[in-house]
């Protein structure tokens, strides 16, 4: 392309009244949106401080810090934290090792049944909760396989997976192959090219995805609810405690995961953008 | 490692395996079991048989055809909602947001953060009887004196359309931020107004984000129980809600199965139907 006629922009009229109102309209428009979406996450929060009569935490009664204080006064809310972190944490290495593996073939090497497998990956993400966990449940009925926590770890390694591969495919997308060319010039081998070049490059997208695995271990309910026999993970107890009135400490740890989850998703984006810093250093 | 080196045709292969060997036992198979318990004839106490029952599929569209229209019915207002409030949020972050974007897009996904029940349980809080909400609507005079917003179809929406509305903001987000604003430029330029210039050039670029969101909002939500059990009464019942209690409470295990399936099928019969739409108007647009 050699055209290079600057387009003589005429300074456009929005003076106009309407205008006026159309651009601030738009605005006014965003930030109610943003009221919608943050004001359950308010009352959340506020709730966690409520000072309850009678067993519903439904109508503001007075702040306390009793609820944060006592955050495990509730029989079973401790038990079922732990489990989940344990699956969580079990589900989510597991589903990044095998996701990351997937994205590393899918993303450098041509081969017969890439298509099917891309479309393989997508299916579980596109398939409605309520199917994957029925469907994991019936062939565990019929294996005779009794339902707890192998099950529960199973079953969130399965939709996590897809997850992954997603994830760390979009970092492998942006990768320089040329970089792994030189070292292997250098006299590296295949594994140590890996080891010392691709991995530390794709660090961040493997990172990416098992923090997402491990989110989405931690608030699946649905698919858990099926596979999970006497087990009780932290969103099964909320599902338990709704039906008879949940109590504020469900709030407080609601809260707890809340500034937690922002947390690691400030810092991973503090560390990409100080990395991109220091990579335009080099550069 | 020289045995590798001689056939490095099977390097991706064994890099899939593991993965893909994990998919095959527990989402492919026992999808195929969850077909073969849906052809399944009996009763829980003499147990089912595997009789090519394909009866039980009709059996569960007569009679569940109501709790069926419902779920799609509530997922697609609940879509058509989420596109409306998502998309000029995401237009705003696109082209109004400057150096805030990443902060806002974190504000839309603000949400995920919170466990998806105790968000859930947040509205229940807020549209309950004694909240703040309905106290002013009835003084509005828009709800009746003894008028409710919980337990009811409105609340059911408004929950599906909380919970996945990041599903749609997002996809949106990125189409829109993808485009060139020159594009725009050029076409007001050319003395497009601002409206024709967003229907003719804005509007179609961002369609694959619309499609997306569409697809990635109305899925889940046609599946979802958690609103209609939460936020509702039986009344409100989806498929899901029918799912779940004839698997886990009433043990009728071919309803179940047939139920699921009804509902895979229903979803993608849809997705295809909205693709090929959306796409030739992509074609034509």
């Amino acid at each position: 392309m050699t055209v290079r006629a600057e387009p003589v922009r005429l300074p456009r009229r929005r003076r106009g009244v309407l205008a006026f109102l159309r651009q601030h309209a738009l605005t006014a428009y965003a930030i109610l949106a943003f009221v919608y979406l943050l004001l359950p996450i308010a009352v959340v929060i506020a709730f966690s401080f409520n000072d309850p009569r009678g067993r519903f935490n439904y109508v503001w009664q007075g702040f306390t810090l009793e609820n944060w204080r006592n955050w495990d006064a509730v029989p079973g809310l401790r038990d079922a934290i732990v489990l989940s972190l344990q699956v969580a944490a079990v589900s989510s290495i597991l589903a990044t090792a095998l996701g990351t593996l997937i994205a590393l073939a899918l993303a450098r090497y041509g081969f017969r049944g890439r298509g099917a497998t891309n479309f393989l990956i997508f299916l579980p993400m596109s398939t409605p909760e309520i199917v994957l966990g029925a469907s994991l449940l019936a062939l565990f009925l019929n294996l005779q396989f009794a339902t707890g926590f192998t099950t529960i770890v199973i079953a969130h390694i399965m939709f996590n997976i897809s997850y992954v591969v997603v994830t760390v495919k979009a970092r492998l997308a942006g990768f320089d192959r040329h970089l792994e060319e030189a070292a292997m010039d250098l006299g590296a081998n295949e594994w140590t090219t890996f080891r010392k070049v691709t991995l530390p490059l794709i660090a961040p997208g493997i990172l990416a995805g098992f923090l997402l695995a491990f989110a989405l271990s931690v608030d699946d309910f649905v698919i858990t609810y099926f596979n999970s026999g006497s087990e009780v993970t932290f969103p099964l107890f909320v599902w338990g405690a709704a039906r008879v009135g949940a109590p504020p400490q469900v709030n407080v740890i609601g809260t707890a995961i809340f500034v937690l989850a922002l947390a690691a998703m400030a810092a991973n984006i503090l560390i990409q953008s100080r990395r991109a810093k220091q990579s335009k250093g080099i550069a | 490692m020289t045995w590798l080196h001689r056939h490095r045709w099977l390097t991706p292969y064994l890099l899939l395996a593991p993965g893909l060997l994990w998919l095959g036992a527990f989402f492919i198979a026992p999808l195929g079991v969850l077909a073969y318990q849906s052809l399944q004839s009996g009763t829980f106490d003499f147990g089912y048989t595997f009789s090519w029952e394909f009866y039980n599929y009709w059996d569960a569209i007569t009679r569940y055809k109501g709790h069926l229209a419902r779920s799609f019915l509530y997922a697609g207002l609940a879509t058509v909602l989420a596109l409306v409030i998502s998309y000029p949020l995401a237009y705003w972050i696109a082209f109004r947001g400057g150096r805030w974007k990443n902060l806002l897009l974190l504000a839309i996904i603000a949400p995920f953060f919170v466990t998806y029940l105790i968000r859930t349980l947040a509205w229940q809080n807020i549209l309950a009887d004694e909240g703040t909400v309905v106290g002013v609507l009835r003084d509005l005079h828009i709800l009746e004196p003894d008028g409710r917003l919980l337990a009811t179809s409105t609340a059911v929406v408004a929950g599906i359309t909380y919970n996945f509305l990041p599903f749609m903001a997002l996809p949106l987000y990125v189409a829109l931020e993808q485009i060139d604003p020159r594009l725009i430029e050029a076409a007001q330029d050319l003395y497009a107004s601002r409206v024709k210039a967003f229907l003719r050039v804005t509007l179609p670029l961002s369609l694959p984000g619309v499609f997306a969101g569409t697809l990635l909002t109305f899925i889940p939500a046609a599946g979802d129980f958690i609103n209609a059990q939460l936020l509702g009464t039986p009344k409100q019942h989806m498929i899901g809600n029918v799912i779940q209690s004839k698997y886990l409470e009433l043990i009728d295990y071919p309803a179940a199965a047939a139920l699921s399936f009804i509902l895979m099928a229903a979803i993608l019969i849809g997705v295809i139907a909205y693709s090929r739409a959306l796409g030739t108007e992509r074609l034509t647009g």
